[in-house]
């Protein structure tokens, strides 16, 4: 396993937000989080990176407790995009991306080469190689989220949390975003709101509801009629589609 | 947008750049030595200089010679420590707390640093131990404080760090003026009014042994940091995201700041606009990158300030204008400037 959680809790105040929450995410497969809005999915996400102090429970790095390790070792290992993080900085897109080698750099350390190889490959890997010398500000929504993506990336991660990467772009970017990071090969695990882009691009799914897991497993097994209808409050029909084979979700109106 | 030196310049157009930049310093300390009610020609300034730092033999009148080292040299020195922390200060607070509007006396500090002078000055407390510096940099660590324990309180989101400190500045400016206006009378207020406005007068050699050395170890904590600086670009979440210590970061560069600006405004006043101006220029012409911005802004800053002092000494015959006033005359059109050029060229 790349990341166990066992039993973990996490309250702001006196809110539980998380409540008892175990679940694996498997070596180099795409773990999709889903659930209503507030359901703990960004909060989960957020103590896996230990961005927040879990109550109770324990989170497992492969062989080490996450509390254990320093936070700029852990941030060699986990990368985290969030959901529309901006900035009134006036930076370059390859200035925003080299801030991904942050954990990587000693107090005195100067760039190296490794550095800046990191930077490139991560630039060509969501395609913004031509553009790494815009301005941040003239970026669209779709472009900020690859180049989020890129700083993450650099840090050269062995697991990659994304908060909602989709939020706000228009399908052609949503698809190119969840197409490349199915591509990456390490550990992933992807809030989502989209049940179909969750099922066309996720190994498997957990769904929360009120900070608990209520369903685990493949798309298949998890994305059923009765699920939909007690989680979501929807009513749909769910089929294997012609097109890409994976499960796909119709929505019944009314 | 155009950036004068952007992030990847090479490394010559930086390093003409620091050089530049010392030089007119050193020029600008120069003519501050030079200028004045009465005018020493520039040979004689660096004459009396020598004479004190190399034993040189040159022969001056003694009447030139303690003008430009005991009153002209020793303030000079001091406007430059005093502008290099306050832009120092102003750079690392905008960064911290991701807003544009930070500045070294958003905590507070100033308006501390003000009620504990009048407190000193016209209430008498500790009266005979407690200088108006002593009382002004024991005035500005309780209003840090004050503010820190409310922002804690209130949770530390970097705009309510600065409601707090607006607030605290609020109470304390409001104690300043009632104090002076329930007991002072005219000459004091009026000498009150000056030091709030900033003021470089009487200050000496024993000024810039603290000032100088502040301006300098802060310089070196926070040159530490600008990695944790650069990476605070996109939040907090965002650098803790990237291996930084948020808490720690925070805690010792907003203690570094405050206890840099309290050191400063306890010994000239709070001059206001430095530290809000001249971080946007040192960005605007080198980039955002911390490395080179914190030794570009506290050069511009010692720059600006050792010309401020100049000007305020120069510009009405016969009478010394507070630093403050110069610095906010020229600051703000200079700002607005620096504003209108990016939103064009962004």
């Amino acid at each position: 396993m790349s990341i166990a959680l066992d039993d973990v809790s996490f309250a702001a105040g006196d809110t539980l937000i998380v409540d008892g929450v175990s679940l694996q995410a498997e070596r180099g497969k795409v773990l999709g989080l889903l659930g209503p809005n507030g359901s703990g999915k960004s909060s989960l996400l957020r103590l896996i990176c230990r961005l927040r102090k879990i109550r109770s429970g324990v989170i497992r790095l492969g062989d080490d407790d996450l509390a254990s390790i320093a936070r700029a070792a852990l941030a060699r290992r986990i990368a985290l995009v969030e959901q529309q993080a901006e900035t009134d900085t006036q930076m370059t897109v390859r200035e925003v991306v080299r801030l991904g080698r942050t954990p990587h750099r000693g107090f005195l350390t100067p760039w190296l080469p490794q550095d800046e190889a990191a930077v490139a490959q991560a630039l060509a890997r969501v395609d913004m190689q031509e553009r790494a010398d815009r301005l941040w500000q003239t970026l669209s929504g779709g472009e900020r989220q690859r180049v989020h993506l890129a700083r993450a990336l650099a840090q050269e991660p062995d697991e990659l949390l994304l908060d909602e990467p989709t939020n706000h772009l228009d399908i052609q970017h949503q698809l190119d975003i969840l197409s490349l990071v199915s591509r990456l090969g390490i550990t992933c695990i992807v809030a989502l709101h989209d049940l179909n882009l969750a099922a066309m691009f996720c190994d498997r799914l957990a769904v929360l509801e009120g900070g608990r897991i209520v369903a685990a497993g493949t798309p298949e097994a998890v994305l059923t009629e009765d699920l939909l209808e007690r989680v979501f409050g929807v009513r749909a029909h769910v089929e294997k589609s012609p097109v890409h084979g994976r499960c796909n979700i119709q929505y019944r109106m009314g | 947008m155009s950036l004068a030196f952007p992030a990847r310049s090479p490394r010559w157009a930086l390093v003409a750049l620091a050089a530049v930049g010392l030089l007119l310093l050193a020029l600008m300390v120069s003519l501050a030595v030079s200028i004045g009610e009465i005018a020493i020609p520039l040979a004689t300034t660096a004459k009396a200089v020598a004479n004190r730092l190399f034993a040189a033999d040159f022969e001056l009148s003694r009447i030139h010679q303690g003008i430009i080292w005991d009153y002209r040299l020793s303030r000079a020195l001091v406007a430059a420590s005093a502008g290099a922390s306050l832009a120092l200060c102003g750079a690392v607070l905008q960064a911290l707390l991701r807003n544009p509007l930070a500045e070294p006396y958003v905590l507070g500090i100033s308006a501390g640093a003000s009620t504990g002078a009048v407190c000193v000055t016209i209430l008498g407390f500790g009266y005979g131990v407690l200088s108006l510096s002593g009382g002004a940099f024991i005035g500005a660590a309780i209003a840090f404080l004050l503010v820190g324990i409310l922002a804690a309180g209130v949770g530390g989101t970097s705009e309510r760090v600065i409601l707090c400190g607006v607030a605290g500045s609020q109470l304390f400016s409001a104690l300043t003026s009632y104090i002076v206006t329930t007991s002072a009378n005219a000459e004091q207020a009026r000498g009150v009014l000056f030091w709030l406005l900033g003021s470089l007068s009487g200050v000496r050699w024993p000024d810039v042994y603290l000032s100088a050395p502040v301006a300098l170890v802060g310089l070196v904590v926070c040159l530490a940091h600008v990695r944790a600086l650069d990476a605070f670009a996109f939040g907090k979440d965002a650098a803790a995201a990237l291996g930084i210590s948020v808490r720690r970061v925070q805690v010792v560069l907003l203690g570094t700041t405050a206890a840099m600006t309290a050191c400063v405004v306890s010994m000239v006043g709070s001059i206001g606009f430095v530290g809000l101006v001249v971080p946007h220029a040192a960005r605007f012409l080198i980039g955002p990158g911390h490395a080179r911005l914190l030794p570009v802004a506290a050069l511009f800053g010692a720059i600006f300030m050792v010309a401020a002092d100049i000007i305020s000494r120069i510009i009405i015959p016969q009478q010394i204008l507070p630093i403050g006033v110069v610095t906010a005359l020229f600051g703000a059109p200079a700002f607005a400037l620096i504003l209108y050029r990016a939103r064009r060229t962004a």
